[in-house]
């Protein structure tokens, strides 16, 4: 089992997380696809990391984890308060800061 | 074909499937339970390349913790009413879309190249899946610096959110 198929499946799985922050307005879904893409990044590891039979890849899956779990908490807080004060979590609504 | 490679098609479908679920469901709800499918997919991908510890820290952090979470705010927001408008016109989304396939193709033509690359290497490439020992061992002897800076993170985090709630209540008082 060579490591294109996995690098290949990788790519497509960052590319899909790619379009859904492109196409979509809900900001919890954007934040889902941001996991979707730190997660295509971790197989990508875990595979190259087996290709050389170096055990470091699969360190750096864990530190993505911890930071992944990290930003979850905070985003999910900010867009708890966000909906407190504007009743919507449509990014495009959400343009105080809009230059 | 063996069965290593009948198991990665078939992990491999699956989690692509859910992936294009979470970006194509209207309701959040929807889009969660996807993702959940598709982290358990990439699980057994996991211990498909051997990374078995990986794999259930995937399944009980990811699965687990974070799509918790993730369920936890839709429902707390009760977000199924908001979700449909203000979508993307047709054109804009066709771009993106366009935009998307663009990328797919050059992260293909990366990967096969690496790929390539990288063949001569993977030659002594072990197929024995690696131990939580050696894992353990790395982390807290090479590696100990950079785990004690994600704790101060998580630590961070932490106090960041409660910040970021407890704020409302402050300014009502």
């Amino acid at each position: 089992m060579s490591l294109e198929y996995y690098l290949v499946l990788s790519a497509l799985l960052f590319t899909i997380g790619v379009i859904g922050v492109l196409i979509r307005r809900n900001a919890i879904i954007i934040f889902m696809c941001i996991e979707l893409m730190l997660n295509a990044a971790n197989l990508a590891f875990v595979a190259i990391s087996r290709d050389l039979g170096q055990v470091e890849g699969q360190l750096f899956v864990f530190f993505v984890m911890a930071v992944a779990a990290a930003e979850v908490a905070i985003g999910l807080a900010i867009i708890v308060s966000v909906f407190k004060h504007r009743e919507t979590i449509n990014v495009d609504e959400v343009n105080s800061l809009k230059g | 074909m063996n069965a290593e490679m009948i198991l990665f098609f078939i992990f491999g479908a699956v989690a692509l499937i859910g992936a294009i679920a979470v970006i194509s469901f209207r309701h959040p709800i929807y889009s969660a339970l996807s993702l959940i499918v598709t982290f358990f997919a990439q699980a057994g991908l996991f211990v498909l390349l051997g990374a078995h510890f990986v794999a259930a820290v995937q399944v009980i952090v990811y699965a687990g913790a974070i799509m918790v979470l993730f369920l936890f705010v839709i429902m707390l927001l009760n977000l199924g009413t908001l979700s449909a408008k203000g979508a993307l016109t047709g054109k804009l989304k066709g771009v993106a879309i366009v935009l998307g396939i663009l990328l797919a193709v050059q992260g293909i033509y990366i990967a096969v190249k690496a790929g390539n690359n990288t063949a001569l290497e993977s030659a002594q490439a072990s197929t024995e899946p690696v131990t939580t020992y050696k894992i353990g061992e790395l982390l807290f002897k090479d590696y100990l610096l950079p785990f004690e800076v994600t704790s101060l993170i998580l630590l961070a985090a932490l106090i960041g959110v409660i910040v970021l709630v407890k704020r409302d209540k402050q300014i009502e008082n």
